[in-house]
């Protein structure tokens, strides 16, 4: 019976360890990977609210790359919602993913709520990290796919 | 026993993996593509991580050494501890990257290596602290970055990483000494002229390398800076602009945060986002790790409520952790005394 509650804890403590970061790597370059970006994007229900750019001058001083983009997207009512509750949330608002090419290759990545978990205990809130975590991994995951 | 079997229901119901458990055979390749392809490459050749795929890796590196540096990562040196991965799927990534040289890997016997560390201090200064540095620190930087031609020369990995140290055998450690690897700088040390007792006191002297512990990996800090303005959101913001440019960082955006979702004009005016940035910043930044686009460029964010108004912007801190990349932390603590002295000097 205790080896049992052991195993509980234990399975409790497993089922929190989360990701810090979502990263892949996908064999489409730069422009094809940044429109299936977008198309996984709409079609988990968010809108793009604008692509940023981070490159700006970057082959100039000998980068190796000048397709380094930034893409925000959310859902309207949410954002409302939660910077009027949380406003100290608001610096991470609205969701991105960083997007750049690597030779042929494109890379993806996008930063979990893990480090955001311990400051906003709100269940709701969880929830809300829950359900972005899980939308963006899989986001990454169908552009990863994609050939 | 009634007792067991409720909690075994009650395990498996929070446990999602314990459900799929018998679901499937794990996919090796596809795993890899999924975890391990961003950094070291679709075949294995390097990236931001290092080859996976050269024969000399593969012929002295232990199936242990792999399950091992899955579990522990290489704290502070960017590559990430695996911990939601099940010892099934380690094992089938494992049997993944072994298909690669059609070899199993070797069978090392657990003996602890008797060496003079002392001369095998003198000989690391001598032959190998000008690629792994001094304490074995590593090269700066790590593998091949992106930010580097792909035909630069490998960085030197970290020997005195906690996740390094606690995955290595010493017959590993010997093994690959006297081995070298072709394809990267790495030499073998007959090739300088070395012998099998001067492997012995290398292997000895790495064992006596000062080794970070690897739980040191800090807390997270708040994650955002923040500070009332005594002014009215256009004085804020007007002041903002003023410190920014006066730091030498150039206004990139300015824009609502609803800008985009909401019907134009239709936005909350009450929440504006000011980018900025300078290419000196931006180009340090990503020469250390690409990564640190995610947070470029600069951001910080005005906030007008009903209790006032408000300046804000992610804590910059928490980033050389998220990254899992020690060399992030200066750059870090930079841009963090950047933010917070701008929205001072904008705010008081
Ligand atoms: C975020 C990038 C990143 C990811 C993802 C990553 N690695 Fe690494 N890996 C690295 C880096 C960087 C190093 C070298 C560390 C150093 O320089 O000290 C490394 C080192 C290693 C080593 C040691 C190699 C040697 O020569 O001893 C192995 C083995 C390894 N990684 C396997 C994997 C596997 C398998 C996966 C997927 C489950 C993976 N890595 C995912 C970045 C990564
Ligand atoms: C010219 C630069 C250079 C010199 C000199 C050099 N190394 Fe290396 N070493 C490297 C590089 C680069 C790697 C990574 C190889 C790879 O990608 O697998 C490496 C890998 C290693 C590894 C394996 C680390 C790991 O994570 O798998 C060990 C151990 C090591 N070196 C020890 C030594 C010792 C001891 C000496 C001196 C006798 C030495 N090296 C000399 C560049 C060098």
């Amino acid at each position: 019976m205790r080896k049992l509650l052991a195993i509980l804890l234990l399975s409790f403590s497993t089922t929190i360890v989360s990701k810090d970061l979502y990263m892949v790597r996908t064999r489409q370059p730069f422009p094809e990977a940044m429109s299936t970006l977008q198309e996984k994007i709409a079609g988990k229900g968010y809108q793009l609210s604008r692509v940023q750019r981070v490159d700006i001058g970057l082959t100039a001083s000998g980068y190796r790359t000048d397709k380094y983009r930034i893409v925000f997207f959310g859902k309207l009512d949410e954002i409302r919602d939660i910077s009027e509750r949380h406003a100290t949330l608001v610096p991470y608002l609205p969701l991105k993913i960083a997007i750049f090419a690597e030779g042929d290759e494109t890379i993806l990545l996008a930063s979990s709520f893990a480090h955001l978990r311990s400051f906003y205990p709100d269940s709701d809130l969880q929830a809300d990290f829950d359900q972005w975590e899980k939308d963006i991994e899989e986001i990454l995951e169908q552009v990863r796919a994609t050939e | 026993m009634k007792n067991s079997f409720v909690l075994l229901a009650i395990l498996a119901l929070i446990n999602p993996a314990l459900r799929v458990v018998q679901a499937s055979e794990p996919d090796g390749a596809e795993l890899y593509q999924q975890n391990c392809a961003v950094c070291h490459g679709v075949h294995g050749d390097g990236g931001v991580g290092i080859p996976l795929n050269l024969p000399d890796f593969l012929a002295v590196a232990s199936d242990e050494y792999f399950r091992a540096t899955l579990r522990e990562g290489r704290p502070g040196r960017v590559m990430p501890a695996f911990p939601l991965l099940r010892d099934d799927e380690v094992d089938a990534i494992i049997a993944f990257i072994r298909s690669w040289s059609g070899e199993p890997g070797p069978d090392y016997k657990h003996v602890a290596i008797d060496g003079d560390p002392g001369r095998g201090r003198k000989l690391f200064g001598d032959h190998c602290a000008a690629c792994h540095g001094q304490q074995g620190q590593g090269a700066t930087g790590t593998g091949v970055t992106f930010s580097r031609p792909r035909g630069a020369p490998i960085m030197a990995p970290a020997l005195d990483n906690p996740g390094f140290q606690r995955s290595v055998s010493d017959a590993m450690l010997k093994a690959t000494l006297l081995r070298g690897r072709d394809g990267t700088p790495m030499p073998s040390i007959k090739a300088m002229g070395l012998n099998e007792k001067d492997a012995d006191d290398l292997v000895a002297f790495l064992r006596h390398l000062e080794v970070g512990s690897p739980s040191d990996k800090q807390a997270a800090t708040e994650p955002v800076i923040r500070f009332e303005s005594f002014y009215d959101l256009e004085q804020t913001l007007s002041n903002l602009k003023q410190a920014v440019i006066g730091r030498n960082f150039r206004i990139i955006r300015e824009q609502y945060l609803e800008q985009g979702l909401a019907e134009e004009g239709a936005e909350n005016k009450r929440q504006v986002m000011l980018y900025f940035c300078n290419f000196a910043f931006l180009n340090d930044a990503l020469a250390i790790d690409p990564r640190v686009g995610l947070f470029l460029p600069c951001r910080i964010t005005v906030l007008e409520t009903d209790d006032g108004v408000e300046v804000m912007s992610i804590n910059p801190e928490n980033l050389s952790r998220l990254f899992n990349n020690r060399e992030l932390d200066k750059a870090c603590q930079q841009m963090h005394d950047l933010y917070s002295e701008i929205m001072e000097e904008a705010t008081l």
